[in-house]
């Protein structure tokens, strides 16, 4: 709920000095038809007391619950029932305290009329003025969460970029071809091919939802490959596939987590190492491990968490509202990273059992 | 003159051995995987420059230049590392971006042959350590050279640091180790939510505080999990307070 508009100090202000004025010219108005001055009073604040009670109703319900412009007839019957209420009501009060003064009753009968219309001009003024505060108070806001999903969607965007770039990836190897370029050209020339390969897979699959097991594992193959270029003997792959040619998966998914490993793997350790992706199928899940070997003396397994994983597991939650789909574990010098893909071919056969 | 390569990519040593081949008066000793052979190499053979790559498995090359008590001219290969770029340009270090012409190495070797003196080269390479410590956001380990052997000290192991005159003598579960570093410098590298400067000549690790006792008039002390006390000042106090929001 937007704050109300008599939270506001200047509205409050200008609210009490108004009612102040108002009730000092009703108390004016019954004098001057020759009833004595504490009658007026009693008659005014009893009166206007209980409207100004209407007027924070009618603003509160409105703050509550604010009706779009095709029914503000409900408005209007709001303010036509809050007017007989506080009519009723200020009646039977004002008789119950002024009963003293005998011809008093039939006077606060006969201007019935009169103060009904006066009510309910002003209950309908309040009702009108806070429509028109909570709407202003709700496109402010609106505009505001908006800026915000534009600032954060630029922001993803941008890191996107930074890491399809992948700079130090980018810029290694091309040093490594210009090495190669003078001693084994036509290696050099190889790895040319599979860089550019790489990248282009990389800029299509940005579009597709989802992408074949295949596809992808060749795609990291490519990947794989000019690293052991770049790191030479130290690196070593092993890729196990033993699930069904038909799965899927996310474009783009695994490769965060093979980078992932590979750098904490170099990284953190200084001799050979092997990387191990391995995928199976269990029921109607894709799981995916990888496995690199760390220093546990040296690292606390949790520096593998970082951001890159961060990001694998904000979009499979995005994807299937899970949480429990990216699992790690480190035993003894070895990190393993698993993941859990549910099936999309699973779902599709599962949506016309529903409708049925 | 001697020259040593320290970079963990193979073809990435080969092209500069490729281009050092116009340069007959400079003679590579040897080639190094990784920042430990480094440092055991520069202590072994005192080159008279070294090519140097920053990322590299365990130490990075700048924590390798740490422990190294007089580092020689050092020329840095690198591909891309921003702050370090900056670092380099202030602190007229030449390096090189991956992948760089023979012409850019022709340039950097020219430069290092007519550099005046190998002082001023070696107090280049100084300043520059020290802009990278300060600029580099928090660090999350600390290389440590112990009776010849390089240490990595990861954060958590940390009790306390305390000052001993040039050096700060580091705390952990496995004993003491020296650093020949300032506190000022600790204090700037240290996530200061993890570590507190509770005393002119203390820096605590906070997960290890289990109490905190008053001790004379506006000072207190506090109590490690291994039963050690650390004077806290009233400075110190205030900042403990606000980190611990108590």
């Amino acid at each position: 709920m937007a704050a109300s508009p008599l939270k506001v100090s200047r509205f409050l202000w200008l609210f009490a000095a108004g009612w102040l004025l108002w009730i000092c010219l009703h108390t004016l108005v019954v004098n001057k038809y020759g009833y004595p001055f504490s009658v007026a009073l009693w008659d005014s604040i009893i009166s206007n007391g209980l409207l100004i009670g209407a007027c924070i109703l009618v603003s509160c319900i409105l703050g509550f619950y604010l009706p779009t412009m095709q029914r503000s007839l409900f408005v209007f019957m709001l303010c036509v029932g809050l007017t007989i209420v506080w009519m009723l009501i200020s009646y039977f009060l004002t008789i119950a305290v002024i009963n003293d003064y005998n011809n008093f009753p039939s006077f606060f009968i006969l201007s019935i009329p009169v103060r009904l219309v006066i009510g309910f001009l002003i209950i309908g003024c309040m009702a009108l003025l806070s429509a028109l505060w909570y709407t202003l108070q709700d496109q402010r806001e609106a505009e505001k969460r908006k800026a915000e999903a534009e600032h954060l969607a630029k922001e993803a965007e941008l890191f996107k970029l930074r890491q399809q770039l992948q700079p130090h990836f980018l810029f290694n190897s091309l040093n490594s071809i210009n090495a190669l370029i003078g001693v084994r050209p036509q290696q050099a020339r190889t790895m040319i091919q599979q860089l550019s390969d790489f990248l282009r897979g990389t800029l299509k699959k940005e579009e597709r939802q989802w992408t074949s097991l295949e596809d992808e594992l060749q795609h990291l193959q490519l990947y794989l490959d000019i690293e052991k270029v770049r790191f030479g003997h130290r690196l070593s792959t092993m890729v196990e596939n033993e699930a069904g040619s038909n799965c899927q998966l996310p474009p783009l998914l695994l490769q965060p987590i093979v980078e992932n490993a590979i750098k904490f793997g170099l990284y953190d350790t200084t001799g050979e190492l092997t990387i191990s992706i391995h995928a199976r199928e269990e029921g109607n899940m894709l799981i995916i491990a990888v496995q690199n070997p760390f220093d546990p003396s040296t690292t606390s397994p949790k520096h593998g968490t970082g951001f890159g994983l961060h990001s694998v597991q904000r979009r499979l939650f995005l994807l299937f509202a899970r949480t429990d789909l990216l699992k790690t574990e480190a035993i003894d010098n070895l990190f393993t990273i698993t993941i859990k893909i549910p099936q999309p071919g699973n779902i599709q056969l599962e949506q016309p059992k529903n409708i049925n | 003159m001697k020259a040593l390569i320290i970079d963990d990519e193979p073809l990435a040593r080969m092209i500069v051995l490729e281009y050092l081949q116009d340069y007959p008066q400079i003679q590579m000793i040897q080639e190094c995987n990784d920042g430990f052979e480094g440092a055991k190499a520069i202590h072994l053979h005192q080159p008279d420059l070294i090519f140097l790559d920053i990322q590299m498995p365990k130490i990075n090359g700048f924590e390798m230049l740490e422990l190294i008590e007089n580092p020689p001219p050092v020329i840095f290969t690198t591909a891309f590392d921003e702050y370090a770029l900056k670092a380099f340009e202030t602190h007229a270090v030449d390096y090189l971006l991956k992948p760089f012409s023979k012409d850019r190495f022709d340039k950097a070797m020219e430069k290092f042959l007519n550099q005046s003196t190998r002082t001023i080269q070696q107090q280049n390479t100084q300043a520059l350590l020290q802009s990278v410590v300060e600029k580099n956001a928090s660090i999350n380990r600390i290389v440590v050279k112990t009776a010849g052997k390089i240490k990595i000290i990861p954060l958590p192991e940390i009790f306390y640091l305390e000052a001993a005159d040039d050096y700060v003598k580091i705390h952990t579960k496995e004993g003491t180790f020296l650093k020949n570093k300032t506190m000022g410098s600790f204090e700037k590298a240290l996530d200061q939510q993890l570590f507190v400067r509770t005393h002119r000549s203390y820096i605590v690790n906070i997960q290890e505080i289990t109490r905190l006792d008053p001790y004379e008039k506006e000072n207190y002390v506090a109590i490690l999990k291994s039963g050690t006390k650390i004077p806290v000042s009233k400075n110190g106090y205030t900042k403990l307070k606000s980190i611990l929001g108590i």
